[in-house]
């Protein structure tokens, strides 16, 4: 008689996973007695035996009214089970382990396997399994079925089970569902003797941080108090890791580099060293404060407060077609637009994810920032500096808020909002390290590609044809730049900045570099140069202009990926260049015409 | 007890779920965070400016705007 195992546990546990590393590629749909809906079932070799597997469907209660634990019902009175699988989310075993007892107590063998225990292991949750499987009187072992671990161990205690215990009878099958208060106190008690839940608040103290953090009045206020202190943070640390940085760069620089000047020829030594090393050491320079944004961010979302600035956010969001959840993303392209796109994944709406995605590069990153930064310093007063900076942002905000309202007919959102608030979490140092470094990681590996290109990009650009003065206006570069005169005069550019503009297309931190190229200076000697080139109402339409036109190669590279669609990319830049120009013209127009 | 919506509780005034109204996806992610009929549900705070409900239903704080509350049945003590 071929014995049977059948696999239970909620949905999005990784179940069907974990199936197919059991039954390989012999899985077929079938069948079965007492239900009336096909499952995917298989026949394996365990230990010598031939074994059925069935793979029932997800649910959440035994005694559920779904359709899906109707079926289990019927599945379990219907059909002999020798063994039952169940499977659990290591990382959500409190709200998982009532299921979990209510199947043990069935009067079936019983197995538990705890995926995703890698993950677990990540956000710091311990388990004691020799406690658990006390608890529930079956066998736990802890598996990540997405990378393979701990699966042989699985099948090897599936095979003893099936051995050690007698075939069972769908009689011997006692109806004995505990009541569910009952199983729940017990769930609790069993989780406090075996496992160990990372430091979270008790919820007493989560209750009452959230009566000021969620206050009606505070609320808001606070949440932009606690922006601000994050932004202070990342640029009081970030500024002198910058520093080090470049400090480094330029030693290295002397010390390495321009030693090769007599070794390498001319064009060569340009182009490796002038070109692709200094093109690369600005934007080098920048990625501790890129780095410092991406930890702060993990450190909101792991800490619970994402879902609170949700909730402040969500009733302005949803007037616009978003979501608190927009809100959230929309800041943390403040840091860098990247991650910030990459966030919109857990939505499920693909109108909502869209218009999401649209507004998104409006937000004014740390790699624009470092443009408007020296501009601001460099041609207006320190008084005047910060109140430019400062419009700068309300204008990031207004184009982004304003986008939304222009496109959310075409695309809002029909999903409902519907988010867990979670007990405040302190993240540990580690935790909040290594996902900062994961998604730096990611991002550095698919920036660094673009930025390589772009840098050897403007050296090309500025030093061909070889007769024409580097950065002049008879290089290619300044070619491209005369064409686009006409186009941008009127809102106050002229063919140099021009050229600075194209090659800000490809990454923002370029920008400071193509400058340095075209202008022949760096550093203080090119920001008194560019007092000279240009007065305060030109650099802020340049300013404008810049915050809003495109966004960097990687931002729209991500933003094809994300959206799947060419179609969506090409309405994304084409808005922005025209929303830019537009921004740019009645502001230099205006200011003209007022006198200024 | 009277059968309302659970828009319609007053903050802290617990009911018991009865029914789920809402098209399936939906209604699997209610279920998935906890909202099954016959469990408990209380509503602990408004967002300003007609924003999302706080819900807490068994340990579990849940937000959710109010018209989609709207789609949850619940017995209330009168």
């Amino acid at each position: 008689m071929l014995k049977r195992i059948a696999l239970l546990g909620m949905p999005n546990t990784g179940k069907s996973t974990f199936f197919n590393r059991l039954t390989g590629a012999s899985a077929r749909i079938g069948n079965w007695p007492g239900i009336t809906v096909d499952l995917l079932g298989a026949k394996i070799l365990l230990g010598g035996d031939l074994v059925e597997v069935v793979d029932l469907p997800g649910l959440y209660d035994l005694h559920g009214f779904a359709e899906d634990e109707q079926v289990v019902r019927r599945f379990l009175q219907s059909n002999p089970v020798d063994l039952l699988c169940i499977i659990l989310n290591a990382t959500q075993i409190d709200q998982q382990l009532p299921l979990a007892l209510q199947l043990c107590r069935l009067g079936l063998p019983a197995a538990v396997v705890l995926n995703m225990a890698d993950e677990a292991e990540r956000l710091g949750i311990r388990f004691d399994p020799v406690a658990l499987a006390a608890g529930l009187g079956s066998p736990v072992g802890l598996i990540s079925a997405k990378y393979g671990q701990g699966c042989a161990e699985a099948r090897d205690t599936l095979r003893r089970m099936l051995n050690q215990r007698p075939a069972a009878d769908t009689q011997a099958l006692q109806a004995n569902f505990a009541a569910d208060d009952a199983l729940i106190a017990e769930a609790e008690t069993l989780l406090a003797r075996a496992v160990t839940m990372p430091r979270m608040l008790e919820a007493g103290l989560s209750e009452r941080i959230d009566r000021i953090a969620l206050h009606p009045v505070l609320g808001i206020p606070l949440f932009f108090l606690a922006l601000f202190l994050l932004f202070q943070a990342v640029y009081t640390l970030g500024g002198p890791l910058q520093d080090g940085m470049a400090w480094l760069l330029e030693h290295f620089r002397d010390w390495a580099l321009l030693p090769l000047q007599s070794i390498l020829p001319g064009w060569l030594y340009g182009l490796l060293v002038e070109g692709l090393y200094d093109g690369l050491g600005t934007v080098a320079s920048f990625v501790p404060v890129i780095v410092l944004f991406f930890l702060g961010m993990a450190l909101v979302e792991d800490s619970g407060y994402l879902s609170r600035i949700a909730f402040l956010m969500d009733a302005l969001m949803a007037k616009l077609g978003l979501d608190g959840r927009s809100f959230v993303m929309l800041l943390m392209g403040f840091g860098c637009n990247v991650p910030a796109l990459m966030g919109t994944r857990v939505m499920r709406s693909r109108g909502l994810r869209l218009l999401t995605l649209l507004i998104i590069p409006f937000s004014l990153c740390s790699a624009r920032l470092q443009v408007f930064v020296f501009l601001s310093t460099a041609l207006f007063t320190s008084s005047q500096a910060p109140l430019v900076l400062f419009t700068l942002y309300v204008v990031s905000f207004l184009t982004a808020f304003g986008t939304a309202l222009l496109f959310k007919n075409g695309l809002g959102s029909t999903e409902p909002l519907l988010i867990e608030l979670p007990p405040y979490r302190l993240p540990t140092l580690k935790q909040v390290g290594l996902r900062g470094w994961r998604e730096v990681h990611h991002f550095l590996s698919r920036a660094s590609r673009f930025i390589v290109a772009g840098v050897v990009m403007i050296w090309l650009l500025t030093h061909l044809p070889p007769s024409a003065a580097v950065g002049g206006s008879e290089t290619l570069a300044g070619i491209f730049g005369g064409w686009l005169e006409p186009l941008l005069q009127p809102i106050g550019i002229d063919q140099r900045m021009a050229v600075v503009l194209l090659f800000g297309f490809v990454a923002k931190e370029i920008v400071l570099g193509a400058m340095a190229v075209v202008y022949g200076l760096e550093g203080d000697a090119l920001a008194q140069l560019m007092t000279q080139q240009m007065d305060g109402v030109q650099a802020f339409s340049f300013m404008l202009f810049t915050l809003i036109y495109t966004p960097c190669l990687s931002t729209i590279a991500t933003l094809r990926s994300e959206s799947k669609s060419l179609a969506f990319t090409g309405v994304s830049i084409g808005w922005s260049l025209a929303l830019a120009w537009l921004l740019s013209f009645l502001f230099y127009q205006s200011a003209r015409w007022l006198g200024y | 007890m009277t059968m309302v919506r659970l828009s319609e509780l007053a903050m802290g005034q617990p009911g018991i779920i009865e029914d789920l109204d809402a098209e399936e996806p939906f209604r699997q992610r209610l279920q998935a965070l906890g909202f099954r009929i016959g469990k408990q549900v209380r509503p602990i705070r408004q967002a300003l400016f007609g924003g999302p409900l706080q819900v807490q239903v068994g340990s579990v704080n849940i937000i959710l705007r109010r018209h989609d509350a709207a789609q949850i049945y619940v017995w209330a003590e009168c």
